[in-house]
């Protein structure tokens, strides 16, 4: 039951389950009962659970980046507990989406096996980090829009969507306030830090009104996938907020009009950035080149 | 044979070895029908990776008991709240030297407060309320860091949620 070392327990012949990293785990959903909703397509509530759980994927991904090369111990800690809370959502909203098409398709096939135009979320996510006050800023623009869908979607007619939105409310509530405070700190703080955190905004500004696009899957799903009445303003007034605490300027907006769009499609459609091929590159690579390998 | 519940009571979280499941509040039901059991968890957080260590535990205690029949089912609703820890737990906790939580902040919108008053926690060892927060997060997911003016010592807080 004890290893006394890390090794020990790699090598020991067991069926024990002592590590929180690799494939095979015991399916999130087990003993959850998956059934879809009455009058609801499995295919389109599959299609909102990869669009949800891909940005969780994704942006966690990211945030593992910043694993060792964080400004302090502390923001070590943090960062690495913020992209776990987004595994954790990625995975139980992968495995409901193998659920709800009925294709029983796992966790790890969607996570490992898909190629780059099956992943369906939102192209901030997938930007190269950039600096700290970079990540920062496309920290807190996430979490103050996935906190605000996560709040509607506690009242989906998905009692699994419902309960798996309920939880992450806790956990995004934690994400957004560490990312405000690190906002508010470095903007208003010295020349330099101030210009790099505007910077970060600039940067991330450009893809901010995709996240609004309310794709015809969502509109399928009335009562299902979270209501966008009134979503942007609510999201607006707290960035708002803290922007003006962190003495930042709002970037110029670009009029409800999605920049980079290829023949009208973007993220939720699978058409994303350059940086998403490497991206699953560094993902994929590991569970691709062993496909029957679990560790 | 002993009962299913008292088994299932007695296994230790991963993380939090002084704490039972039951302590944490992750134990949320066991059922045993001709010999077979049915023992429901719930994640303290999404990402928890000790979920499939819990599960390891429980079926290996029950096995060792004597249930050959033994499933870990996995509750998601309603969340863990922290509210959930015993008395006993919050109890035990303290004694280890981890600050327990105080009663979670009720349901609906959650607004945003910046500059907040920090929360009053004391430290478990001393008992000074002089504590500050140096981590929000810390070795895991459900606990945050922080140190003691009086007695300068650093120590775990199990967050409210």
């Amino acid at each position: 039951m004890s290893f006394d070392n890390a090794y020990e327990a790699i090598s020991e012949n067991n069926d024990e389950t002592r590590w929180a990293f690799g494939t095979g785990f015991v399916d999130p959903l087990s003993g959850v009962d998956t059934s879809v909703p009455d009058g609801v397509d499995g295919a389109d509530l599959a299609a909102y659970c990869l669009m949800l759980g891909d940005d969780a994927l994704i942006m966690s991904h990211r945030l593992q980046q910043w694993c060792s090369h964080a400004p302090e111990l502390e923001d070590e800690l943090a960062i690495a507990n913020i992209a776990l809370d987004l595994l954790g959502q990625a995975r139980l909203l992968l495995a409901r989406a193998g659920k709800a098409d009925g294709s029983e398709r796992s966790e790890d096939s969607y996570a490992f096996f898909r190629e780059e135009r099956d992943f369906r979320n939102v192209r901030m996510v997938e930007l190269v980090n950039g600096d700290f006050a970079a990540t920062m800023a496309r920290l807190l623009t996430f979490s103050v829009w996935r906190l605000a869908l996560l709040q509607r979607l506690e009242s989906s007619r998905d009692p699994v969507l419902a309960a798996i939105a309920a939880k992450g409310v806790k956990e995004v509530t934690y994400h957004r306030e560490y990312a405000a405070n690190w906002v508010v700190r470095l903007g208003d703080g010295t020349e330099l830090s101030h210009q790099r955190m505007q910077a970060g905004f600039d940067a991330v500004w450009p893809l901010y009104d995709e996240l609004f696009v309310v794709h015809p899957v969502e509109r399928r799903l009335a009562g299902i996938a979270a209501d966008s009445d009134g979503l942007r303003s609510e999201v607006d007034d707290v960035l708002t907020q803290v922007l003006t605490a962190a003495t930042l300027t709002r970037p110029e907006d670009s009029a409800g009009k999605v920049v980079g769009l290829v023949s009208g499609m973007a993220g939720r459609d699978g058409v994303h950035t350059e940086d998403m091929g490497y991206l699953l590159a560094e993902l994929q690579s590991v569970a691709r080149a062993h496909p029957e390998a679990t560790w | 044979m002993v009962n299913a519940l008292a088994i299932a009571g007695t296994v230790t979280d991963p993380e939090l070895p002084m704490l039972t499941l039951a302590d944490l509040g992750v134990l949320r039901e066991v059922s045993e029908e001709d010999g077979r059991v049915v023992v429901s968890i719930t994640p303290t957080y999404s990402g928890c990776p000790a979920m499939d260590t819990m599960r390891d535990d429980l079926e290996h205690a029950l096995r060792d008991a004597g249930y050959t029949e033994v499933e870990v089912r996995t509750v998601l609703h309603p969340a863990w709240s922290s509210d959930w820890i015993s008395d006993e737990g919050k109890r035990k906790l303290a004694e280890s030297g981890i600050a327990p939580p105080a009663a979670a902040p009720r349901g609906g919108p959650v607004l945003l407060t910046l500059g907040a008053p920090p929360r009053k926690v004391a430290c478990p060892r001393c008992g000074s309320d002089d504590t500050e927060e140096v981590s929000r997060f810390s070795a895991t997911a459900c606990k945050a860091l922080r140190r003691c003016r009086s007695c300068l010592e650093p120590f775990e807080h199990v967050k409210e949620i």
